[in-house]
């Protein structure tokens, strides 16, 4: 089988979930809001933070950018399972999955991958052009999302993002067999609390307690925010930024073989009772 | 040797158990319980290549559990299982490949998306050639007449038209197997009509193996050359559809609208089966007594305003053997 022929379903599969995202303009549009509004909010608090105490491992600025960039990449962050899948497990329908003729759990990541990206691509554009292009037009300078910290950084920076993006589907893919185990999509809704924390997304780790650092380095849910992004302002450079890549590379690594094991499990103890 | 083989093949399930009320649940925190279902009971069958064949039963007698294993959605517990040599639950993408699969209550298309997306998704999915899956579409598309709803997002679609582009999406890798788990279930009757056409020209003409589920009796009576029927997991009888036929025209039913209200009609070599104001029902056996002394008998006795003979239901007699056979859901 050629290359072409073998990612054709995941290619096609990927498009269509693409181009599905993108017709649910009204809640990209409310959901875009409510992120602007939640970014000030950050911003202020940071900013009431490092008034009280200037000396932080990271600067205002970068802090500032950290917000921006957490809220246009917000739909990166693997909150909860496969809408699909959900219904599918919560109906019995999921083993119909199994009467396609491809890898089940390509297929799965397929759809998180797509989902994830439509969605955080329609979210990060127009923040992009609200925080680093119309902030610094109106004179607020101080609160807008700056440029990379050299071309060097914004090239890690892209390459620490599709990684990103590959952790955030795998880890979907647990849940969605989280889901699928326990018919429910009530299964995933812990995740939130240790994904928001984790990441960096509540405050960045950076300014967390100074003997927890090598721990939420090193711990999965960073490699969803607080590794890229500091690697876009130039925090970690040089070996730092080469070990965020490799924490990144090597979580994605273990939650795609945990996540193989496990939905073969699954499958094997599905039961579906009744048509 | 057949082309579907299906030996010793057993399914139990563990269902989780609790006892009533707040109490049993409480209880179930500390002590879960479960009990086996046994859903297949080695059940044994061999299918040659082309042939239609109807799987009838009453509800939860294991119809749509066989269905699963044979399209590898399920593993056994036990017992042997080929479709054209491959174990379907072990080579399960070689074998779905081969097969199409349409669940009356379920869809397999995409809920958002126009009908044909969903195709163009199959297509890719399958890995159709262009020329094969445009040679498919286009018949298919004539066939089930569903030209005008190519464009139309499936939850936007009647039921009856559901089922057409769902089995249209069945077959759209040409299949050698197919199985119609109650695809005319809930259709009305020209939809049901154009289903069973289509089914049946499937069969004939692409010679395509066919398994059908399906409570209804209509549904066998037009389709399938060979019956088999299972309650409680086991096969209760493998039969052609001429032999069950018999049995039923073994057996006639006379109906008398009588002119008068009589407390009591006595027919000999008649059974009576049912008796709703002046409306009496009688079942016999035409070889033992002739159909014409029963008419003459109960017409010298009694004003008659209408009389006249039917033939068994279909249905009825099934349901007899059910009962005969324990196989009524418990």
């Amino acid at each position: 089988m050629s290359a072409r022929a073998f990612i054709g379903p995941y290619r096609a599969l990927l498009s269509v979930r693409f181009s599905l995202m993108l017709q649910y303009r009204t809640a990209a549009v409310a959901g875009f809001v409510t992120q602007c509004w939640w970014g000030i909010i950050k911003i202020m608090v940071l900013a009431a933070f490092f008034a009280g105490n200037s000396r932080q491992p990271i600067s205002l600025s970068q802090a500032v950018t950290y917000v921006w960039l957490g809220q246009a990449f917000l739909a990166l962050l693997p909150w909860q399972a496969d809408a699909d899948i959900a219904v599918a497990a919560e109906t019995g329908n999921v083993g119909y999955e199994r009467l396609r003729p491809v890898d089940t759990y390509s297929l799965w990541f397929v759809r998180a991958l797509a989902w994830r990206t439509a969605n955080a691509c329609l979210r990060a554009v127009p923040m992009f052009a609200v925080a680093a292009i119309f902030l610094p037009l109106a004179g607020l300078a101080a609160w807008s999302w700056r440029p990379p910290a050299s071309p060097l950084s914004g090239l890690t920076f892209a390459i620490s993002m599709t990684l990103t993006v590959l952790l955030s589907s795998a880890m979907t893919v647990i849940l969605d067999c989280a889901v699928v185990a326990l018919k429910t999509r009530r299964a995933s809704n812990l995740a939130p609390l240790f994904v928001n924390i984790l990441s960096g997304m509540v405050v960045p780790l950076a300014l967390m307690p100074h003997w927890a650092q090598g721990f939420l380095f090193w711990q999965p849910c960073a490699g969803l925010v607080d590794i890229p992004y500091r690697i876009y302002f130039g925090n970690l450079v040089g070996r730092t930024a080469g070990e965020g890549l490799a924490a990144q590379g090597l979580w994605t690594f273990v939650f795609i073989f945990l996540g193989r094991t496990w939905l073969r499990r699954v499958m094997d103890r599905i039961d579906m009772q009744g048509s | 040797m057949p082309q579907i083989l299906v030996d010793g093949l057993t399914k139990r399930f563990r269902v989780a158990v609790r006892d009533p009320g707040l109490l049993g649940a409480a209880r179930g925190l500390f002590r879960r319980q479960a009990r086996d279902v046994t859903a297949l009971d080695h059940m044994s069958f061999g299918l040659e290549r082309g042939e239609l064949v109807g799987l009838i039963g009453p509800n939860g007698a294991g119809k749509s559990t066989l269905i699963k294993i044979l399209s590898g959605i399920l593993r056994p517990t036990a017992g042997k299982c080929e479709v054209d040599g491959l174990v379907p639950w072990l080579e399960r993408i070689r074998h779905v490949a081969r097969i199409g699969v349409v669940f009356g209550q379920r869809t397999q298309l995409w809920w958002d998306l126009p009908i044909v997306e969903s195709f163009e998704l199959l297509r890719e999915i399958y890995r159709v050639p262009d020329e094969l899956f445009t040679r498919n579409l286009d018949e298919l598309v004539e066939r089930l007449k569903i030209a005008p709803l190519l464009d139309v997002p499936l939850r936007q679609l009647s039921l009856g038209q559901r089922m057409r582009c769902e089995i249209a999406s069945a077959l759209l890798h040409s299949p050698s197997v197919l199985f119609l788990d109650e695809p005319t279930i809930g259709l009305d009757a020209v939809s049901k009509l154009a289903v069973r056409e289509f089914v049946k020209s499937l069969n004939r003409e692409r010679g395509a193996t066919v398994i059908l589920t399906t409570h209804d009796m209509h549904d066998i009576e037009a389709l399938a050359q060979r019956v088999i029927i299972i309650g409680n997991g086991r096969l209760l009888k493998d039969a052609h559809f001429e032999a069950l036929r018999m049995d039923v025209l073994s057996e006639r039913r006379l109906i008398v609208e009588l002119g008068e209200d009589v407390p009591h009609v006595e027919l000999g070599g008649a059974k009576l089966s049912m008796q709703e104001g002046r409306q009496w029902e009688f079942t016999f056996d035409p070889t033992r007594v002739p159909a014409h002394e029963l008419i003459a008998s109960i017409a010298g006795r009694y004003t008659v305003e209408d009389i006249r003979i039917e033939d068994a239901k279909i249905e009825e007699v099934i349901a007899r053997f059910y009962a005969l056979h324990g196989a009524v859901e418990t």
